[in-house]
């Protein structure tokens, strides 16, 4: 048997399976947002340390988790466009910056409020906050040199180089805790040692990096869709689509 | 974790600032995201007609 991996890299196949995998995934994230949320302000108890501002973990480490997955994958989208040139490749790639830029500005704002107590200080140029600033202008910079070219598929090219030679980026951010002295504490949670928290924070803190990670894929397919609809506009199956939903 | 009352809750020990501070961007940022992908598919289909 073989199976045709092309199948669903044609727009008009993929629209109709990403509007239900998004509402799919929506539900999910709702879902998993309400437990984890649940578990971090009823469950969880009061940080020795930090009082309850470490309840700002919640959203910190799931939204700083995914700003470098999500770029990981938009530079792997990138990368598959730029070798096979499939156009819903790039697409896709498009569709996962503003999301990473978003889950990447969260990271750096709760970082910011989080330090503010914890450390005294705002901001500072440390390794770890600064390699993550320039994820965020790694993200601006594919957006804005994809919308300085009006050529879709040139503009993918374009912000593939760009995506994939960023991704140096994301190894830095993720070991800059370990490589240079920083503010920013090391990680707690790794997949070779036990976790430093409790059980019910760190529970909290990965069921709702479960639900930012269903939000992001909703929102992502939701663009995507946006985005098929805009280059695909004069097709049969967008006008016969956009009949439907008038 | 239990708080004994919302004016706890709402304080999280003196912390309030920054963790709402912190969950209402996130809510905030979200919410746009949606808005700006809903009125992002009218406007696509709106050059489509």
């Amino acid at each position: 048997m073989s199976i045709n991996w092309f199948k669903y890299s044609s727009p008009q196949t993929f629209f109709p399976v990403a509007g239900k995998l998004a509402l799919f995934f929506g539900a999910l994230a709702i879902v998993a947002c309400a437990v984890g949320l649940y578990l971090g302000f009823f469950a969880a108890p009061t940080d020795a340390q930090q009082g309850e501002s470490y309840r700002i973990i919640f959203i910190h480490v799931p939204a700083a988790w995914m700003s470098m997955f999500l770029y990981v994958v938009m530079a792997f989208w990138a990368g598959i466009g730029l070798a096979f040139n499939t156009r819903l490749s790039g697409m896709m790639a498009s569709a996962i910056a503003p999301t990473g830029a978003l889950f990447t500005f969260i990271a750096l704002w709760t970082g910011s409020l989080w330090g503010k107590p914890t450390w005294g200080t705002w901001w500072v140029w440390d390794a770890r906050l600064t390699s993550e600033l320039i994820l965020l202008f790694l993200y601006f910079g594919f957006m804005a040199l994809q919308a300085a070219i009006d050529d879709p598929r040139r503009a993918d090219k374009a912000g593939a180089l760009l995506a994939l030679v960023g991704v140096v980026n994301v190894p830095i951010i993720y070991f800059s805790v370990q490589w240079w002295n920083t503010l920013h504490q090391g990680a707690s949670v790794s997949l070779t040692k036990s976790p430093t928290m409790a059980a019910t924070m760190l529970a909290g803190m990965l069921i709702m990096t479960f639900g930012f990670w269903f939000y992001g894929i909703a929102a992502i397919l939701l663009r995507a869709r946006c985005i098929m609809l805009e280059r695909e506009r004069v097709s049969d199956w967008a006008s016969q689509y956009a009949k439907g939903a008038a | 974790m239990s708080w004994g009352s919302l004016g706890n809750f709402l304080a999280m020990g003196g912390y309030g600032l920054y963790v709402w501070g912190s969950y209402g961007a996130t809510l905030v940022l979200i919410a746009a995201e949606l808005i700006l992908l809903a009125r992002r598919k009218r406007s696509a289909l709106g050059r489509i007609r």
